[in-house]
């Protein structure tokens, strides 16, 4: 029987009675959310908490809110609520991609997309998307609060830039127009982590060259993103050629370990077709209008 | 800590430590054992419950985050001796062979059909691939979550 180490329990009722506990209970405090992450941790005696701070009351950061220029969500936005909203499908498939292939629908009833990214797994799939995405976290302590780009958040695996008293409150998604993104997951079976996966971002100019592209991997130790890759593509005509250029590249640049997972040759053809294959449906989705400025339907 | 929560419709208090799982809390502290306790690491998904209606793994989800919250498990499926149409649907259709995933694909199953009335195919293998089947009897389980679609107020006498 798996069970965690003893800990004292409190409900935080707001974010500023989340800042005032963890402030309290110093360093050894931790919050939790969803709890799909952390808890399996405890139980495995990894992590040793002698505080939980459950913030799952703060409804107050469980939002979905499109502004002309941004989308906003609520760091207690819950995997299930992102899957199920039109706007981050509309403006971000990349994120239906992804949510599709984080765990399964019980998993994702309960995991949130700001305890995914604090808890920084270097195989979590949204650390990736967010990236890409050039997302913003936005994170309140006791002096107020600071806006923080993705690799600024992500200082390593299991570690952020979201000090103990502190509260990841906020990740902005800016809106672009003529652009869209895809991810793609090789898993070993339904709802496990990533053997790899790939995430691009895509904005054309007005005459369909590439303005602006991110590529993210994950699981295969990338670190930022496949800028080679990103440097061949902009000001071009996206093509085949160019997307099997791209992933060549990125599978050179990416340091994948071999674990029970697969070897280093295998994750690195990964990296390579995945990389191909998002770039091919972020461009599409452009032209089809699953961007920004359009309400397209393409999955 | 002292944990209130309403279990199948009752409202019930106990002193728990912070650490206990809801699994655990269920079967152990309230004595209701219908919810199995299976891989303890959130992947096979017979320790399912509704928690605000919502399926949940219970050997991820701590008591103490259940307090104040509405759970409902196997044992509040059936309702004055008739059958939930899930229970029936799986009698009909042979959904279990050894019955250690049953409670919580039931419940999943319940949830989905709350909220999706007549799901396709695709949908109920969607909502329960969390949950594992040792049996691997996959295609009974999809076939009584459709039977009870089928038969939504079928009444049934247990």
């Amino acid at each position: 029987m798996q069970i965690p180490a003893p800990f004292d329990y409190a409900r935080a009722e707001s974010v500023d009675d989340a800042l005032a506990l963890l402030e309290r209970h110093g360093p050894e405090s931790r919050v939790v959310a969803g709890g799909h992450s952390l808890l399996p941790m405890m139980k495995l005696r990894l992590a040793r908490p002698e505080w939980l701070i459950d913030i799952n009351d703060l409804f107050e950061l469980d939002f979905i809110v499109e502004e002309t220029a941004q989308l906003r969500v609520g760091a207690m936005t819950r995997h299930g609520a992102l899957l199920a909203s039109e706007v981050v499908g509309r403006l971000f498939p990349i994120v239906h991609d992804a949510e599709r292939v984080i765990a399964d629908p019980v998993v994702r009833n309960r995991g949130t997309i700001g305890g995914s990214l604090c808890q920084a797994d270097p195989a979590e799939d949204l650390s990736t998307v967010c990236d890409v995405l050039h997302a913003r976290a936005v994170i309140r302590g006791a002096g107020g609060e600071r806006v923080i780009g993705m690799s600024e958040l992500y200082r390593g695996p299991y570690e952020t830039a979201v000090a103990q008293n502190e509260l990841l409150t906020e990740i902005r998604f800016p809106v672009r127009p003529r652009s869209s993104s895809a991810y793609e997951k090789v898993e070993r079976r339904v709802g496990d982590w990533a053997v790899a996966a790939a995430g691009a971002a895509v904005t054309l100019d007005a005459g369909g060259r590439i303005e602006e592209v991110a590529i993210g991997l994950t699981a295969v130790g990338l670190k930022g993103t496949a800028t080679r890759s990103e440097d061949v593509l902009r000001g071009e005509v996206p093509g085949e050629a160019l997307f099997t250029e791209a992933g060549r590249l990125a599978a050179q640049d990416c340091n994948p370990v071999s674990d029970q997972r697969g070897p280093v040759d295998y994750k690195r053809h990964l990296a390579d077709e995945l990389t191909r294959r998002v770039l091919r449906r972020a461009c599409a989705r452009v032209a089809a209008g699953t961007s920004t400025h359009a309400a397209g339907q393409e999955g | 800590m002292q944990v209130t929560m309403t279990v199948n419709g009752n409202e019930v208090t106990r002193e728990v430590e912070p650490r206990v799982l809801l699994v655990h809390y269920l079967r152990e502290d309230l004595g209701m054992t219908g919810t199995h306790w299976g891989c303890d690491t959130s992947n096979c998904g017979t320790c399912v419950v509704l928690m605000d209606g919502e399926p949940v793994k219970s050997c991820t989800v701590l008591a103490a985050m259940a307090d104040g919250h509405e759970v409902r498990t196997v044992e509040g499926m059936a309702s004055g001796g008739t059958l939930d149409p899930v229970q029936q649907g799986f009698m009909e259709e042979h959904g279990l062979q050894c019955g250690f995933c049953t409670p919580g694909m039931m419940l999943t199953a319940r949830a989905l059909l709350d909220k999706c009335p007549q799901p396709d195919d695709a949908q109920i293998r969607e909502a329960i691939s969390g949950q594992i089947c040792r049996c691997t009897g996959y295609a009974t389980i999809v076939r009584s979550i459709r039977w009870a679609a089928d038969h939504p107020a079928e009444e049934v006498t247990a």
